[in-house]
């Protein structure tokens, strides 16, 4: 796409982004407002792509839009489980504030949109760090400079994202119910043998399993990564066990926690050696190919369970 | 090289400890121990270093900035660094008898998370005082906040689980306000660095034209950090969170989690932006910071709940240091009291942390004593335990400001500073504030010593009551030996910190 | 020069606005999340526009990171976030949090706190 056309796709791209936004915000019915923010979330990923950013429509498309919407989706049936009949009172949990209000509101928020946008655009040009990073490309062990950034130039942030997914699973645990503990995490799924869920559970994942460890090896030359391919897994993990292929861990379950740690820890381990040898977080560039590698394997497993295991949430209280 | 070693042993121990408590079921309480030491250790092994060699920096990764994160350790970091250490430590020993697994029983829910997660809290705090990249603080917070909403929510009921939703819903808009700034200010300026932001004196006209992209970015950053460190009229879900947790979750949430972003906000101010604040910004902070103290204490004298009123003073307490803006920036122009302004606010983050803290473990102690915390059935409770009463005393004593503790050190400098450079009008919020704190403290301490006619109590353990004794007492012992506190903080102290801001 | 940049820039700067709103006006604690989320799409859409403004188009590696990065971040909160409003419903029967700011049974016993002082 070239000059006219290009910024007339942009431009019509935009508007849907901002549409399906729209709808995801105001309208009425709950899940009505997920699928609008499901589908939002793909027209985002699309706009990644026209910014030439792969690896972040890659993680858009998996995460923001897919897993995201995966649990959104959870919570809306768990909602209409959870709350009887007669105490579905909507009315408190539709009801708006005051026309006034929502006018006040509505002009703060264009204020601000207004605001933002004029920031953005009196900002000049530049081109950031993309020089050093590619100054650096070279002994960072990858040859994808956005991976290159992730484990190697900022592993540190990398490291202590994967410690908050964790932090939010242990959080959501602890959300159980004290007489559930021990208990399979998530929704007791009723998959029936035979059915199309079964069918998909049996077909999909060998392919699942194979784009997921693509994405990750991928991920140290072309885009990808541990996040997006760990996710991936983490859809085929899904997939498995609601098709009743295999059951649910249980949360007391210490091979279970030992995977969910180990990517942190074989991360944390790797920097504490380096600290040992005179640089925390610090790979040698002889060594930094191999070493990303053990680092991505091992945060995608990680990522892959916590991920899973957050859409699933606590135990459902038994029927 | 040990030096290194002992800066990454103050972010990489509490989070190995966390992993591990993660995965080891029933050892908790002995993993966060150990993790304990090893802080220590770390800290022992840092003081004399940073006092010989002045501030300390680590590039991760042997990348430098901007390409790479720094930690930098300096006096004011290595000071909030061991108030946490302190504070957790009691923490940790007090929560014991509640979340250590018993011998023989099987591993319950909060039993298993309590550890993990306030082991996480501590790793996040630390992160937060050593680093000087902006996202990587950004993490740093999000990692703090789900440990701590996840801390308020542990006893699983519907108060807590509300208080825990309103502080989430608070913490994920300063959050995006936050994260928002920080886009805006890489997008100007192409590094993260706060010494490097430093550098190119932001706001002194030789940035460029960023200007206006470059304010609008530090007032979110700014309103960020002020929200998620409840600074009024972002408090109200403060005081339900904090009062509904565990005395423990609650001493970790009112003592330690707001100075995080606080320290941040002086960090950016002080060190990062200095040529940027304006007087009307200055005034504002200073303005808000003084209604948080009015108000949060005139709402601590009509609480009837002993944990809501200590909320409610971390409101008011939270206020007094915001007055450090105008007071170390303020309207008299190169004022020499900006240094007292500056030292004042940051002995009032630590002498608040340690004694609020020893204040929620009284709580605590109490609560098991008779049942509740509802201020009726106070009375007598000083016969019957002596030394939480002292402690509850000695913690009041700090808060209120008086002689001889690191409250009075706090709130004597910043006084100073407030009527040697002509404004009274701070200098008077500090005074009523003052005694203010005062009279709601007064309330629950004179129900505890006065007389009881039929004294039920329940026994507590002696360990339980000597904890919040010891930090009431450290709480003190940073007023009465103010001078080694007073010029370590000054290590590496910004340029601005002297001279006042603009 | 009006390039995808400067449109997607400005879709992001009018997102953040959309999502404000809904985050202001809507008191569905799910719908709050959702609104969250697209705030926070909006701010990665900015920033990342922003790092797609370079003369010769190529892109800086640096902010699509710190992107994927913010993505995971902002799962990771709405994930204890769902977790939280699903605990609070089971136990209330309500998606909205009470009205008053102040009213908590947190303590060990109910509360009494909206007693006059004595």
């Amino acid at each position: 796409m070239t000059g006219i056309s290009a910024l007339g796709f942009d431009l019509i791209l935009a508007a849907l982004i901002l549409g399906a936004g729209l709808f995801a915000i105001t309208v009425r019915d709950l899940f009505g407002a997920v699928v609008f923010f499901i589908v939002y979330g793909v027209f985002v990923a699309i706009a990644w792509l026209r910014l030439g950013a792969i690896d972040v429509a890659l993680t858009e498309a998996a995460l923001g839009a897919g897993l995201t919407g995966v649990l959104l989706i959870g919570a809306v049936a768990r909602l209409s489980r959870v709350t009887t009949p007669a105490g579905n009172n909507t009315s408190d949990e539709m009801r708006r504030p005051p026309a006034g209000a929502r006018l006040a509101s509505m002009v703060v928020a264009g204020s601000i949109s207004g605001v933002l946008g004029w920031a953005f655009l009196s900002l000049p040009d530049s081109t950031g760090l993309r020089d050093a990073v590619a100054d650096n490309l070279a002994v960072s062990g990858s040859a994808n400079p956005v991976t290159a950034v992730l484990i190697n130039f900022r592993g540190w942030d990398t490291l202590l994202e994967s410690v908050v997914l964790l932090a939010a699973l242990v959080g959501l645990w602890s959300l159980a119910r004290d007489r559930d503990w021990g208990r399979r995490a998530g929704l007791r799924q009723h998959a029936r043998p035979g059915g199309v869920m079964a069918t998909f559970g049996r077909l999909l994942p060998p392919f699942g399993l194979l784009l997921g460890v693509y994405l990750v090896w991928a991920g140290s030359s072309y885009p990808g990564g541990a996040f997006q391919g760990g996710t991936v897994l983490a859809a085929v993990w899904l997939l498995i066990m609601m098709a009743g292929l295999m059951p649910v861990p249980r949360m007391v379950s210490v091979g279970l926690r030992a995977v969910l740690v180990a990517g942190p820890l074989v991360f944390l381990g790797i920097g504490i050696a380096g600290a040992m040898a005179g640089t925390f977080l610090g790979l040698p560039p002889t060594y930094a190919k191999p070493l990303i590698l053990t680092i991505e394997a091992a945060l995608t497993l990680s990522i892959a369970a916590t991920l899973a295991l957050l859409v699933l949430g606590t135990p459902d209280p038994s029927p | 090289m040990i030096l290194s070693l002992a800066l990454v042993a103050l972010v990489a121990v509490p989070l190995l400890a966390a992993l591990l408590a993660v995965v080891v079921p029933r050892r908790g309480a002995l993993i966060a121990l150990l993790g304990v030491a090893g802080i220590a250790t770390a800290l022992v092994v840092l003081v004399p270093a940073l006092v010989r060699q002045g501030v300390l920096s680590l590039s991760i990764g042997g990348w430098n900035a901007p390409l790479g994160i720094t930690l930098r350790l300096d006096g004011l970091g290595l000071a909030f660094l061991s108030m946490v250490a302190t504070v957790m430590a009691a923490v940790l020993v007090s929560a014991r008898p509640q979340f250590a697994a018993r011998a023989g029983s099987g591993e319950t829910r909060s039993q298993w998370a309590f550890w993990p997660l306030a082991l996480l809290l501590w790793s996040a705090l630390n992160v937060a005082f050593l680093s000087r990249d902006l996202f990587n603080l950004y993490v740093a917070l999000e990692l703090l906040t789900v440990a701590a909403v996840a801390l308020v929510a542990i006893e699983g009921k519907a108060g807590s689980l509300a208080a825990g939703l309103r502080y989430m819903m608070f913490a994920l808009a300063g959050s995006l306000a936050y994260l928002l700034g920080v886009a805006l200010l890489y997008a100007g300026h192409g590094t993260l660095d706060l010494t490097l932001l430093a550098a190119q004196g932001i706001g002194s006209g030789r940035s460029g034209g960023t200007a206006a992209a470059d304010l609008i970015a530090a007032g979110l950053i700014t309103a960020g950090l002020a929200v998620k460190t409840a600074l009024f009229p972002f408090h109200a879900w403060l005081p339900p969170a904090h009062s509904g947790a565990p005395a423990p979750a609650s001493a970790m949430l009112s003592a330690l989690v707001p100075k995080a972003s606080f320290l941040i906000l002086i960090r950016l101010w002080f060190e990062a932006l200095p040529e940027l604040a304006s007087p009307v910004l200055l005034t504002l902070l200073g303005a808000l910071g003084a209604a948080a103290v009015l108000f949060g204490s005139v709402l601590a004298l009509r609480q009837s709940r002993l944990k809501l009123i200590v909320a409610y003073s971390t409101v008011a307490q939270i206020g007094y240091l915001f007055l450090v803006f105008p007071l170390a920036g303020g309207d008299s122009f190169a004022q020499p009291w900006a240094a007292g302004a500056w030292t004042g606010a940051v002995f009032q983050a630590l002498s608040h942390g340690l004694a609020k803290a020893a204040m929620f473990l009284c709580a605590g102690v109490w609560i098991i004593a008779v049942g509740h915390d509802r201020l009726d059935g106070m009375r007598g409770l000083a016969t019957a335990t002596p030394m939480t009463a002292f402690a509850f005393a000695l913690a009041a004593v700090s808060l209120v400001g008086l002689p001889p503790s690191g409250g009075f050190t706090a709130k004597y400098l910043m006084l100073t500073s407030a009527f040697a450079s002509g404004q009274v009008v701070w200098g008077a919020v500090l005074v009523v504030g003052g005694l203010l704190s005062a009279a709601y403290l007064y309330r629950p301490l004179a129900l505890a010593f006065a007389k009881a006619d039929t004294p039920t109590f329940a026994p507590v353990s002696r360990r339980l009551q000597l904890v919040p004794l010891l930090l009431a007492l450290a709480a003190i012992t940073l007023g009465l030996a103010s001078q080694t506190p007073f010029s370590l903080i000054q290590i590496g102290r910004p340029a601005s910190a002297v001279e006042g801001l603009e | 020069m009006i390039t995808s940049a400067t449109i997607f820039g400005l879709c992001g700067a009018a997102l953040i606005g959309l999502g404000l709103y809904g985050f202001v006006t809507q008191v569905h604690l799910l719908r709050r999340l959702l609104a969250f989320n697209v705030i926070g799409s909006g701010i990665f859409l900015l920033f990342g526009a922003t790092a797609a403004r370079t003369p010769t188009g190529a892109t800086d590696p640096v902010p699509q990171a710190l992107i994927i990065t913010g993505i995971v971040v902002a799962l990771a909160a709405t994930a204890l976030g769902v977790g939280l409003v699903l605990a609070y419903v089971r136990i209330s029967g309500k998606a909205c949090l009470p009205e008053d700011a102040d009213t908590i049974d947190g303590g060990p016993h109910p509360s009494s706190h909206e007693d006059p002082p004595e």
